[in-house]
């Protein structure tokens, strides 16, 4: 699709952009379907239970039937609820979430756009859907939500900065924004990847991208046995649907930021291996970190509010700062 | 200059950690409460103006619906209550069926409260593994009398159903199976910082206080105060076991917390004893009278529930019905300490803490 970006922009290729974008839409709808799935099933497995079963073989329909009940369910709006933001807040969450998506490259060859601020994109765009949470629990006016509103908020500035700092040495490494400039700096097995020389920037990363995710053990925002919901607790039917899409297109998008990040992208893990096609070793690496994120949610308990802020500010970002000055050492004794 | 506003939040009735129908009225400025009015009352029933109009033998199965996490032990509780006052004699056997089923009882209420517990705390899976081995108990209380929540089981004089066979020797399996799993849950939580960051130093208050609050159980002997009605007030049977009464010295959360866990093995060291004494033959009920009229007089007795002391007082004019009868209930007595204990608390720690005290809610409202 490289080339194709080069070329001027005539109907042909506007129509293949468009088909293109389609495709990944389905992509990732198809993948959030399933995910949703994955994740019942392993935390089923964990918890002595079948997980869903009944719906399709193996339960492969239960989101399907899932979504189809959502967007069946009445619209309701509470009457004092801020009629305009309650409609506006899932839009908010969810529109950054698929926008992202756009710099993401997945191999060598597919990817959507090249940009060279690729990194950067990411991290502003994905904060935008704060707003839409803060702003949902404001304009749901009821209590619980607000709670749950301001904890995302809380939680978002003392995650966003850690994560976005713990890349730094990342960017130093390689010396681009490029997410795929970033992966080409990694190639060439398990020892090139940067998980290794960045473990400090890579621990916190995926720390604060848990967080980011607002998944266990970080899900103050939703906390049920405490917020009953949070933010999302007036919220029903497709509006709720649309919230609950976000999260997991966020999980896909972060997911396949750590794996190109930190884990090479589709590099084999050791270049005999390398007649295997690099999308294949990218969904590996990929599976790998959504399991990751599910296993979490089967074994963690929730942390308190004081604590997330504490751990952002006392130790993930000082760590992340350690790390810059770290590599910037490391990159100066080895450029002379 | 911004201005600021007290939030008034209803915490229940319906709330997913109140358990039950429970409300908390807290003043949030924040997430610090400055003030927390429980409100109790939805689950009232009037289980003791009822039992006025009741046989006694026909409030046994109100007493299953008050704690009825426990209902053996509440069953208990009434039975041991009228036969003091009769003072009646217990055959041996049915002395041995009830310590068992009680001790069961306590390890199956324990691990319920360590499984809602930890899912209070965000810990999804450790609910579901308590509720597989509490499972195991149930089926067993299952066996024996027909029923897996509300057993009604107890009779004055005895108990109603004789242990099937091979009843005991299910029993005998249960415990070393138990045993390995309470070291895997402790391996599984005991040592998840989280779990320790949200606990420890959570909650606490000391020895004086409790006292004060008239606290009894886990939440009493967490601050270092040694009492337990099994060894202090020996009833039934318990006498003739060797058990420890773990104590606490914080006073916290996590105090309450580790107690429970070795409560639960305590009581598997006296089901282990229990087992092996356990007499081949012999009666299951007592020489009692048809129709049950104590003689006039009072009578208090108290005994230890997994949720602490459960007493029963008994006003008899001899007639076969109580002229009066009131129950102690501990979820209610240990419950009071809640509003002095959230003060300057979060929203968070409110669920922590209240999930701390253990309550079954058809006790505090009886």
């Amino acid at each position: 699709m490289g080339d194709l970006l080069k070329e001027s922009l005539t109907w042909g290729h506007f129509l293949i952009f468009v088909l293109a974008a389609v495709v990944m839409l389905l992509i990732v709808l198809g993948f959030v379907t399933y995910t949703i799935l994955f994740e019942r099933k392993v935390l089923g497995w964990m918890q002595l239970r079948p997980g869903p079963n009944r719906v399709g073989p193996w339960g492969m329909l239960q989101t399907v039937a899932d979504v189809l009940k959502l967007l069946i369910k009445e619209d309701t709006i509470p009457q004092k609820a801020d009629r305009p933001l309650f409609i506006l807040a899932p839009v908010l969450v969810f529109v950054p979430s698929f926008a992202v998506i756009a710099t993401l490259p997945f191999s060598k060859s597919l990817y959507n756009a090249d940009l060279n601020v690729g990194l950067l994109y990411y991290a502003a765009l994905s904060s935008i859907s704060t707003i839409g949470v803060v702003l949902g629990g404001w304009a749901s006016n009821n209590k619980y939500a607000l709670l749950g509103g301001m904890r995302s908020a809380a939680q978002m500035i003392s995650y966003e900065i850690p994560l976005v700092i713990s890349v730094v040495g990342v960017i130093m490494m390689s010396g681009s924004l490029n997410l795929r400039t970033i992966v080409d700096g990694q190639l060439g097995g398990i020892w090139h990847w940067n998980f290794l020389p960045q473990i400090i920037g890579f621990v916190v990363f995926v720390i604060a991208a848990v967080s980011e995710l607002n998944r266990t053990p970080f899900d103050l925002a939703e906390a049920e046995s405490e917020l009953v919901a949070g933010y999302f607790v007036e919220y029903s039917g497709f509006r709720w649907a649309f919230f609950m899409l976000a999260e997991y297109v966020y999980m896909f998008a972060m997911s396949t930021l750590i794996t190109v990040l930190f884990l090479g992208g589709w590099d084999a893990p050791l270049p005999f291996l390398n007649f295997i096609p690099g999308l294949v070793w990218f969904a590996l690496k990929f599976l790998l970190v959504v399991f990751f994120l599910i296993w979490l949610r089967g074994t963690m308990p929730r942390i308190r509010i004081d604590q997330l802020m504490g751990l952002g500010w006392k130790v993930l970002l000082p760590l992340a700062l350690v790390n810059i000055l770290v590599t910037a050492a490391y990159l100066g004794i080895i450029n002379g | 200059m911004i201005r600021t506003e007290e939030l008034l939040l209803n915490v229940g009735p319906q709330h997913p950690s109140t358990h039950g129908v429970f409300r908390i009225i807290v003043k949030l400025d924040g997430e610090v409460i400055t003030e927390a009015i429980p409100v109790m009352g939805y689950l009232h029933r009037g289980t003791e103006k009822l039992a006025e109009n009741l046989t006694f033998t026909q409030i046994i199965p109100y007493t299953d619906r008050m704690d009825y996490v426990s209902a053996m032990t509440n069953n208990y509780c009434l039975v041991h209550a009228v036969e003091k006052l009769m003072g009646l004699e217990i055959p041996e056997r049915a002395e041995f069926l009830r310590l068992i089923v009680m001790e069961l009882q306590r390890v199956a209420s324990h691990l319920v409260w360590w499984g809602t517990y930890l899912l209070d705390i965000g810990a999804m899976s450790p609910f579901l593994y308590a509720f597989r081995d509490r499972e195991i108990i149930i089926n067993l209380f299952n066996e024996l009398c027909g029923a897996r929540l509300t057993y009604n089981y107890m009779r004055v004089g005895g108990v109603k159903w004789d242990a099937p066979e091979g009843w005991i020797d299910k029993v005998r399996r249960f415990i070393p199976y138990m045993k390995e799993k309470l070291e895997e849950y402790q391996n599984l939580v005991g040592g998840n910082e989280i779990f320790l960051a949200r606990v420890k130093g959570v909650g606490s208050y000391d020895a004086k206080t409790a006292i004060a609050y008239g606290l009894s159980g886990a939440n009493l002997r967490c601050t270092g105060v040694k009492r337990d009605l099994r060894k202090d007030e020996p009833y039934g049977i318990y006498d003739r076991f060797e058990f420890d009464v773990p104590v606490g010295t914080n006073g916290d959360c996590y105090d309450r917390y580790l107690l429970r866990i070795e409560e639960i093995r305590q009581s598997l060291r006296i089901l282990e004893q229990a087992v092996e004494q356990f007499p081949e033959e012999g009666e299951i009920m007592g020489k009692v009278s048809r129709v049950l009229r104590p003689p006039v007089g009072e009578v208090y007795t108290a005994i230890e529930s997994p949720r602490g002391e459960i007493g029963c007082y008994i006003v008899s004019n001899g007639k076969d019905k109580p002229y009066r009868l009131k129950f102690r209930r501990p979820s209610f007595v240990n419950l009071q300490i809640l509003p002095k204990l959230l003060v300057g608390e979060t929203m968070t720690n409110l669920i922590t803490i209240l999930g701390g005290i253990d309550i079954v809610v058809g006790e505090v409202d009886c």
